[in-house]
């Protein structure tokens, strides 16, 4: 059987940071092949390069060498513009820090992403407040970032990840600050994405008990893919 | 996508009004001192340079001393008749020639009291000065010979009389009373400040005998003939009086005789230096203003970097979020320097009032300060900007 054309695919990509005696390789020739509607964990040890990978895949950072192709296209022969247009339209990103503009409501920052693609103003915050709900925050959206507590702002930042029902969820250690029962409610969400809107969910976690959501597993150390497995064969 | 972009810049300046109101302010007080204070300046000088030159061209002021920066001239001793009548003899041309002496003095008259200048001249000093009379008569030469008669002002008349005529009456000046015989034409304020209304006319040898106790003449004012050439008379006067005042040849006059085109001169100096002056304060203002921005911006660039990974980040083009920045720096700019624009014309406009100087404003001054407010206003919110959304996503993301 033949592999359908991956969606997102890492050949030799390499990331090195400072120079000279402070040189590191974040990640130090990675090959990865992700297909659409996969549910994918990221996994392994802090500095392994989990998040620099995750923000190549989102187009916010490019490759120090390798090549990254999205949907079989090199991102490298891509204008600036044109990695804007793809994260605009086709990628929702949690980060790990959350990332929530300060001073404005959850709601607003909900919508933001929305606003680029020159939604109404109607339609963009009934389709926000929508979002706030499937996370458990609807009593919470005229809250700013700092009236709401660090799992509160994970929700947010989820949310505004999942509003444009991007073709892919990128998403750095999305419960790494919720407690189990809200861990629980989130992948269950994610899952259901996942499983009834196709969305392929690439995610990064310590916690062995997300990972387990995810249908596939890859273990990066030192910069490099050391395992990558398919959960079928894990259980 | 451009009204949404106004109102992205809008929810920003809203989302942190204590950044935006100091930004406002700091354009605000630098686009208002200027204006302010140099509509002060234009408007003082106007006022001075008008003053002295409806005195008239033919005008000489003869003084004891010389006048000028770093001269003293308490010195040189003061005029008396016999060079008035000498001057009336041997200098030919002239309309008027009227001495002046001068103090201040308390003026009294029923219950009413008030300080003014008490004037001892002759009836050539209305002539010299064009001044003419609201009521009743000049000087006659019975009373030039030391009567107590007087003629005054109408800052004088409407204080001490209101509403009572004022001729025929007796007026009480220091220690002497004389008879009101004339009221002055109202004149309004001098050049520098000073009410010219509030005064007091009496006949030299009655101001000297009986107010100064002695027979010193402060001042000569001299009016030419029409089509006589001042500078003509200036020359025959300065050589007349180096003369008797028996200066040596080579020595410097100890007087000075200014025809009105050198008091304007001098006066015009002074009030350029004014100007420049106040210009200077408001430079300082525009600058202080600037700086205050420019600290404002800069403290808030790592919030604003992040700010704009977060948006790059999300979908935002770099020019959707430049265009952004850029209608938030138009929008407070404009803003402050329309509010300030006003306050600083507001200000001038009571200062000037205040002051009695006309209104004169300067169109390109106001463009300049506002132009330079907004520039800050735009260097310091935009360009930051620029170089943040320059920058990777994640770059900009990660800034401290
Ligand atoms: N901007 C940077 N400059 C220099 N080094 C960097 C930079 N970003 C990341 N690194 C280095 O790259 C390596 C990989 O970092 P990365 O953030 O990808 O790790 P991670 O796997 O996400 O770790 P964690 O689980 O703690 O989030 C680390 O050694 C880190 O120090
Ligand atoms: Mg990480």
């Amino acid at each position: 059987m033949t592999a359908p054309q991956p969606l997102i695919e890492f050949r030799a990509v390499t990331k090195v940071y400072g120079m000279g005696e402070a040189l590191v390789h974040a990640l130090a020739g990675v090959d990865l092949s992700i297909a659409e509607s996969e549910f994918v964990a990221i996994m392994g040890p802090s500095g392994s390069g989990k998040s620099t990978a995750m923000n190549i895949i989102g187009c916010l950072d490019t490759p120090s060498s390798g090549e990254y192709l999205f949907q079989g296209i090199p991102t490298s022969h891509l204008s600036r513009a044109q990695h804007t247009l793809l994260r605009r339209h086709m990628i929702g990103f949690v980060f790990q820090g959350f990332n929530l503009l300060p001073r404005t409501s959850a709601v607003e920052n909900v919508e933001l992403p929305l606003v680029y693609r020159g939604m109404a103003a109607g339609e963009r915050r009934d389709r926000a407040l929508k979002a706030l709900a499937r996370v458990g925050l609807e009593g919470r959206a005229s809250h700013t970032p700092s009236e709401l507590s660090g799992g509160q702002q994970q929700r947010v930042a989820i949310a505004r990840a999942i509003v444009t029902d991007p073709a892919v969820l990128l998403a750095d250690e999305p419960t790494g600050n919720l407690d189990t029962k809200a861990s629980q409610e989130i992948m269950d969400l994610v899952t259901a994405l996942n499983r009834d809107q196709r969305i392929t969910v690439i995610m990064v976690t310590h916690e062995p008990d997300i990972a387990a959501y995810a249908s596939r597993v890859i273990r990066f150390v030192d910069g490099k893919v050391e395992s990558d497995v398919a959960r079928t064969e894990v259980a | 996508m451009l009204q949404e972009t106004l109102k992205l810049a809008l929810k920003a300046i809203r989302r942190n009004p204590l950044r935006s109101f100091l930004t406002v302010l700091g354009i605000v007080i630098g686009v208002a001192a200027v204006i302010a204070m140099v509509t002060i300046g234009n408007g003082t000088t106007a006022k001075v340079t008008s003053e002295i030159s409806k005195l008239g061209s033919n005008m000489l002021f003869m003084r004891p001393g010389q006048f000028g920066p770093g001269r003293a001239s308490t010195t040189a001793k003061s005029f008396n008749a016999r060079d008035v009548a000498a001057i009336e003899t041997q200098i030919a041309g002239l309309r008027a020639i009227a001495p002046i002496s001068q103090a201040s003095e308390t003026v009294i008259f029923g219950g009413e009291s008030r300080s003014s200048s008490v004037v001892g001249t002759t009836g050539d000093y209305l002539t010299a000065l064009d001044w003419g009379l609201a009521s009743g008569r000049s000087f006659l030469e019975s009373e030039e010979r030391g009567r107590a008669a007087c003629i005054i002002g109408e800052t004088v008349r409407s204080k001490l009389f209101g509403s009572t005529d004022a001729i025929g009456q007796s007026l009480r000046v220091g220690k002497i009373s004389c008879s009101i015989i004339g009221v002055l034409e109202k004149k309004g304020q001098s050049g520098m400040g000073t009410d010219q209304d509030d005064i007091v006319l009496m006949p030299l040898r009655t101001f000297q005998r009986r107010i100064a106790g002695n027979t010193d003449i402060g001042t000569i004012v001299l009016s030419a003939q029409n089509g006589v050439s001042t500078s003509k008379i200036q020359a025959n006067v300065q050589r007349l009086m180096r003369e008797r005042r028996n200066i040596a040849n080579g020595k410097e006059d100890d007087f000075s005789v200014n025809d009105m085109t050198q008091m304007l001169q001098a006066m015009t100096t002074t009030t350029t230096l004014l100007t420049g002056l106040l210009g200077a304060v408001a430079a300082v203002s525009l600058l202080v203003g600037g700086i205050g921005i420019m600290n404002i911006m800069l403290v808030s660039v790592t919030e604003r970097t992040r700010e704009i990974g977060i948006r790059l980040a999300i979908g935002a083009l770099e020019s959707q979020v430049l265009l952004q920045f850029l209608v938030e720096a138009v929008v407070l700019s404009v803003f402050g320097g329309i509010v300030g624009v006003l306050l600083g014309l507001g200000l001038a406009y009571s200062a000037v009032s205040y002051l009695n100087v006309p209104f004169v404003t300067s169109l390109p001054i106001i463009a300049l300060a506002f132009g330079f407010s907004a520039m800050i206003g735009m260097v310091f919110g935009y360009f930051p900007a620029r170089r943040a959304a320059s920058l990777d996503p994640i770059e900009a993301l990660r800034r401290e």
